[in-house]
């Protein structure tokens, strides 16, 4: 039997009276998954995160972290067991790398607990692995964007999470930190369980990285299921507003995704752009 | 500057060598001051190896020990107050002077003044009143914003503080007692009105002072903004209530002590970041101390540079810190 870390029933979001960003939607995580969340801009991904991590509440429909409802996990506890990786990081936060990874033990200590030897060892293991140790004495301000998004990826592993929730961490990083980010992912799925929720526009990577994908738009589910099904030419071109060619890779058969330019015959049917929708 | 020291052991080091200032600073504003008598002879007063009934025994315990006091009481307070507004507004250049909520106080103890309450809980309680309202009203014109607006922030205390002077001022000229003077003075904020007997209300300011120590590390977090702190396991709406009230409380109790003095939240917790990083649970600490000798010597000051009489310290603070502010306001602006 399969156990649901994850799971979403009927929800439905929408801000101040405008469209809503998210309309009755399901979905279920199973333990150790890696579930991605894809679709166009505006289509309410990174919202839908935001509901699933408990940092927004929805307007209906309900949340279930291990199987007990969001709204009665008192906000220590569930940091304990769940991570979130923000699409925006801080720019100004005035302390250095070092100190931020630490940070993440804070759900991990009581208010007036210091973090002793282990705590350090984590964070320390926590920056080795997302490659920030020589940054270690740097100030955030001072990082360029994909420095900060690795070092705000170790605070979140510090944190020793069984869920792990990130918005798009690949977004500015190089092809190399990318997939050592990816890497890293499907490593700590494979060697602690972790289960992995991550919102991506890098349809590639979500070919090749996820167990399933959900595709969304407008707010609705599209379809929920593994890349092969998820990923045709067919529905992806519909649902971008563009012509898009799906091949399947030398590498194990996954699809792969190529977004076609004009000159090769592709043409752009721009959605129109929902005014004033936050975040993708 | 990385300080590779466990935080416990900067703890302690911070504490003790601000702890050291402040009791030079404390031996310093009892030593010196417009009485003519010599300092050593005071301080043999204060140590307790001179005369009992000397005149400098009298000064120096019946005068200037609870004139010390209240100045270490309300620099620490102001101070601290200072730092949390900064952490839970994100913005360097909150401080409770600036933001008005000083002068809700004002307008709150003036009224109960004017009304005959008792200092204590009566004025005490219309102060909390006046600053609670306005810090509603300040936090309010900015609230719906992700993040707070530094500029309407600003904006909202000026105006705050323009309508509590404006209130005030109304409320001087329906006055015709002797209490007029006492009012303009405490406007400019003295610590020379404030009696031996009323000190001890001021101890109500300690749990405040604990209550946010325990907080420090929540605070750390709220500084990467409400939603990170949140998945960190912060109870943000609870503990932003939890300090902007502790804050309100205390800060409107030595208000009502110290009347008006500005800019001491600003430029005590500024000092400190720089030489002490932007911890909290190092800035806590060191606010109170630092933030004690700060006011005492500036006590000192307002005591000792005019040769006939005092000026009020709240004309000393403001001289030093509006200066700072406007500096600062230029480097954020850059």
């Amino acid at each position: 039997m399969t156990s649901w870390v994850v799971t979403a029933r009927g929800l439905s979001l929408s801000y101040n009276g405008r469209p809503p960003v998210l309309c009755d939607l399901d979905l279920r995580v199973a333990s150790g998954e890696f579930f991605m969340i894809i679709g166009p801009n505006g289509s309410g991904k990174t919202s839908l995160l935001r509901l699933l991590a408990g940092l927004i509440a929805p307007e209906a429909g309900q949340v279930e972290i291990l199987a007990k409802p969001l709204t009665s996990w008192p906000r220590r506890h569930l940091a304990q067991r769940l991570a979130v990786v923000p699409q925006q990081l801080p720019q100004d936060f005035p302390f250095t790398v070092a100190e931020t990874v630490l940070m993440g033990r804070a759900p991990h200590l009581g208010l007036l607990d210091v973090e002793g030897e282990s705590d350090r060892e984590l964070a320390r293991a926590a920056m080795h692995f997302t490659d920030v140790t020589r940054l270690a004495d740097r100030r955030l301000d001072q990082l360029s964007e994909g420095e900060r998004q690795r070092v705000v990826i170790a605070r979140a592993l510090c944190q020793e999470p069984e869920i792990l929730m990130l918005d798009e961490p690949t977004s500015s990083l190089d092809p190399a930190h990318q997939i050592q980010i990816m890497d890293l992912l499907s490593r700590l799925r494979a060697e602690r369980g972790v289960t992995v929720i991550m919102v991506s526009h890098d349809l590639n990577l979500a070919a090749l990285y996820g167990d399933r994908l959900l595709l969304i738009d407008r707010g609705r589910t599209v379809l929920c299921g593994s890349p092969a099904e998820v990923l045709t030419a067919e529905r992806l071109s519909v649902c971008y507003g563009c012509t898009i060619l799906v091949d399947t890779h030398g590498l194990g058969g996954l699809p792969r995704v190529t977004p076609l330019p004009a000159s090769y015959g592709g043409h752009v049917v721009p959605a129109e752009e929902p005014s004033g929708r936050r975040g993708s | 500057m990385v300080d590779e020291r466990p935080l416990s052991a900067r703890l302690i080091l911070v504490t003790m060598v601000l702890a050291m200032v402040l009791l030079v600073s404390v031996l310093l504003g009892l030593t010196f001051g417009s009485s003519d008598q010599g300092g050593g002879e005071l301080l043999r007063a204060f140590m307790g190896t001179g005369k009992t009934h000397s005149l400098a025994s009298v000064i120096v315990w019946r005068i200037r020990l609870p004139r010390v006091i209240l100045a270490a009481t309300v620099g620490a307070t102001l101070s601290l107050g200072g730092l949390v507004f900064q952490a839970l507004l994100r913005n360097p250049l909150a401080e409770p002077y600036i933001l008005g909520i000083s002068g809700g106080s004002a307008v709150g103890a003036i009224t109960g003044m004017l009304l005959g309450f008792s200092p204590f809980p009566g004025m005490a309680l219309s102060a909390f009143g006046g600053s609670m309202l306005i810090l509603f009203l300040v936090v309010g014109l900015v609230a719906g914003q992700t993040t707070l607006g530094r500029d309407s922030l600003l904006l909202g205390g000026v105006m705050m503080n323009a309508f509590c002077g404006a209130i005030i001022m109304s409320l001087i000229s329906i006055t015709q007692t002797s209490e007029v003077h006492q009012i303009l003075f405490w406007l400019m904020g003295d610590l020379s009105m404030c009696s031996t007997e009323r000190l001890p209300v001021l101890i109500a300011v300690l749990p405040c002072f604990t209550i946010i120590f325990t907080l420090a590390r929540p605070m750390n977090l709220l500084l990467a903004g409400r939603e990170s702190a949140a998945a960190l396991g912060v109870n943000v709406r609870l503990v932003s209530m939890l300090l902007l009230a502790v804050t309100t409380f205390m800060v409107s109790l030595v208000v009502c002590q110290s009347g008006l003095i500005g800019f001491v939240g600003l430029i005590v917790p500024h000092v400190l970041r720089l030489l002490l990083g932007s911890d909290h649970r190092l800035l806590t600490p060191a606010c109170i101390l630092g933030g004690g000798a700060y006011l005492i010597l500036c006590d000192l000051l307002a005591r000792t540079l005019p040769t006939t009489g005092e000026m009020p310290v709240g004309i000393v603070t403001a001289l030093v810190g509006a200066p700072l502010f406007i500096l600062l306001l230029w480097r954020a602006r850059r």
